[in-house]
């Protein structure tokens, strides 16, 4: 009995389910049916095509990219701050503008950013094109020196800051065992314990892990040269440096401008490596623009002031580009 | 005879000797590139082998005094470092997969279709690849919070797109333009829609090209450290570089063979990756970039 019982709510169940699932499709069924038939009649052209396959991909970048900004751009001119619900979510004019300008936290953080970059973009661009030039010409091995040259490349941030935090520690390192070895001064240094080492510490790590990039960018940019060009100047008894200068650097031009910008722009925002190494220390002695960013963000939680310093990076980030190509603009 | 021969040889000679003197200059220089490149991993290679006495006691050589895989047993039995492994690996795995498929939709279009705003698009794409990513964090967090997407696999991937899709994107639509018409124009003829000769012709034959962009895509994506910083607060959706941060530090001491085991742990996948795909990746590296 109750077995039946128990079958006869089941089907009850099943034709209550089916009833509303029939009533779902009797309902639904035209109209669903017509929005796709007209949009398949929509797509039988292929621009319309085109504008379906482009859409995910572009809607996508636009959500990670234009949507940020316009929320940035409308936080910054707002109150949000999440640990101080009481302050309310008004709109407060340039109020984080003015506070963040006013700040010399910001101030110092600007100076350090600069100095990062500029240092640590020069450093990158003189030993990238060396390597590019040492790895364009053909040798036996050379794949296997490429290959080598592109695994710091590969390794994540963590990977290239955790490998240098160990190599320079005082204890368990292997640069200050090298320095006393050969009985150079420094070998007693706490690399994290003073400004200047600090630095040296992420300047190195980041260099290290992105002059492959740069490396590669130029080399590229060395193989469109044309190896009759070269050959033409040596004729002409031009010599080495001569044609470095008159020839390489020149016809570089394109993908030097490629590199400069991927590593000024990426200088310039710079976080992970300066969290993982000094987490911004010691004090604040190597904080950077962007570590005040995350800082605003993730630890103080106030999305307005966050956004004005998000805005400035971009706005900054902007006039590098800018200046970039109007620096390089194929006049020559 | 001798009068003109003497010289010449003597000529040659020098030559020679100065060939072999910028033969072996050329030699030593490689040899430091790669010395520079991978010492540091050996470092940290021999380091994850040390025991903690022997950190402890200070470097004394190049090589460790005994070797043993103790750190590694600990990070995996006591300091539970498979879960943020097995989150990287789904994390990467997951954004590979969505760019390479949103990438080669968007990329057959911009490369073949007649669309309106193609040059428009495709510098928006480039563009897009320069946005600071900090820029992003605040308001996708402020959505992520109000929608349940803090502390979850699909809102990393999402971030993440932002890495991968500027770079596939180019990439791919640059292969796509040197596949001949005709073949695309073939198999219409044949009657296949655009969707099939996408997915029939156009795919298999930019096979290579879809891998490289997937390959970039998984290694770029494996080596994200500030969106699972700040996405990420729940320990167990911890990714792998965000666990090493956390790891092997105790109030006295950091224990740099534990950190260094993860370490190496983490750089595995990708060191072969590289070592198998080297040309691959760096042509693909440069697709976008030199025109």
């Amino acid at each position: 009995m109750r077995l039946q019982g128990s079958e006869d709510t089941n089907s009850d169940e099943g034709r209550s389910l089916g009833d509303a699932a029939e009533t779902i499709r009797t309902k639904q069924l035209p109209g669903a049916g017509g929005s796709t038939r007209s949009l398949r009649r929509w797509a039988s052209t292929d621009r319309h095509i085109g504008y379906l396959f482009v859409a995910p991909a572009v809607v996508a970048l636009l959500a990670v990219t234009a949507f940020p900004l316009i929320y940035n751009i409308w936080n910054s001119f707002h109150t949000v701050q999440l640990a101080n619900p009481s302050a309310g979510h008004g709109f407060s004019g340039l109020q984080n503008y003015k506070e963040l300008f006013n700040e010399p936290g910001f101030t110092i953080d600007f100076v350090h950013t600069l100095f990062f970059t500029v240092v640590s973009v020069a450093i990158e661009i003189v030993i990238g094109l060396g390597i590019a030039i040492v790895i364009s010409k053909a040798f036996r091995g050379r794949g296997l020196v490429r290959a080598a040259i592109l695994v710091p490349w590969a390794v994540p941030t963590v990977v290239s800051a955790m490998l240098w935090k160990t190599m320079v520690d005082p204890q368990s390192g292997f640069v200050n065992y090298l320095l006393k070895t050969f009985h150079l001064p420094g070998s007693g240094i706490t690399w994290s314990a003073e400004t200047w080492t600090s630095w040296a510490v992420i300047i190195v790590s980041d260099a290290w892990k992105t002059i492959p990039l740069v490396a590669i960018i130029l080399l590229a940019g060395l193989q469109v040269i044309p190896a009759d060009v070269y050959e033409a100047a040596q004729v002409d008894g031009a010599g080495a440096w001569r044609r470095f200068r008159s020839i390489t650097l020149p016809l570089l031009k394109p993908a030097l401008m490629v590199a400069l910008i991927f590593r000024t722009l990426g200088a310039f925002l710079v976080f992970d490596v300066v969290y993982i190494l000094t987490g911004g220390g010691p004090g604040s002695s190597t904080e950077t623009l962007g570590y005040l960013d995350w800082k605003a963000f993730l630890v103080d939680t106030d999305f307005g002031y966050g956004g004005a310093i998000s805005i400035s990076l971009i706005v900054v980030s902007l006039i590098i580009a800018f200046g970039y190509t109007r620096l390089f603009k194929p006049s020559t | 005879m001798a009068t003109i021969t003497a010289p010449y040889e003597v000529r040659r000679l020098h030559l020679g000797a100065k060939h072999a003197l910028r033969r072996a200059a050329f030699i030593l220089i490689n040899t430091m590139l790669v010395v520079s490149a991978l010492f540091p991993f050996y470092w940290i290679l021999a380091t994850s082998m040390k025991t903690t006495n022997e950190l402890n006691a200070g470097t004394t050589g190049i090589f460790p005094a005994h070797l043993t895989f103790q750190a590694y047993h600990q990070i995996f039995s006591e300091l539970d470092f498979a879960q943020p492994l097995l989150n990287s690996v789904i994390v990467a795995t997951s954004t590979m997969i969505v760019t390479v498929v949103l990438a080669t939709f968007a990329s057959y279009a911009l490369a073949r279709l007649d669309i309106r705003g193609r040059g428009v698009v495709l510098g928006f794409v480039l563009l897009a690849g320069f946005f600071p990513i900090l820029a992003m964090v605040g308001p996708l967090f402020l959505v992520y919070r109000h929608i349940g997407l803090l502390n979850s696999y699909p809102g990393l991937v999402f971030a993440y797109l932002i890495y991968t899709l500027p770079l596939s994107v180019w990439l791919l639509t640059n292969y796509f333009r040197q596949i001949p018409k005709e073949l695309d124009e073939a198999a219409m003829v044949d009657g296949a829609s655009r969707l099939q000769v996408l997915r029939r012709v156009i795919a298999p034959v930019a096979a290579p090209s879809i891998f490289t962009a997937g390959i970039i895509s998984f290694i770029l994506a494996w080596n994200d450290f500030t969106f699972a910083l700040c996405f990420e607060s729940n320990p167990h959706y911890y990714t792998a570089p965000l666990a090493i941060v956390n790891l092997g530090q105790s109030q006295f001491q950091i224990f740099y063979n534990q950190i260094d085991a993860a370490v190496v742990v983490v750089t595995l996948p990708v060191a072969l990756i590289v070592l198998v795909a080297q040309r691959r990746i760096m042509s693909g590296l440069t697709a976008g970039a030199i025109k």
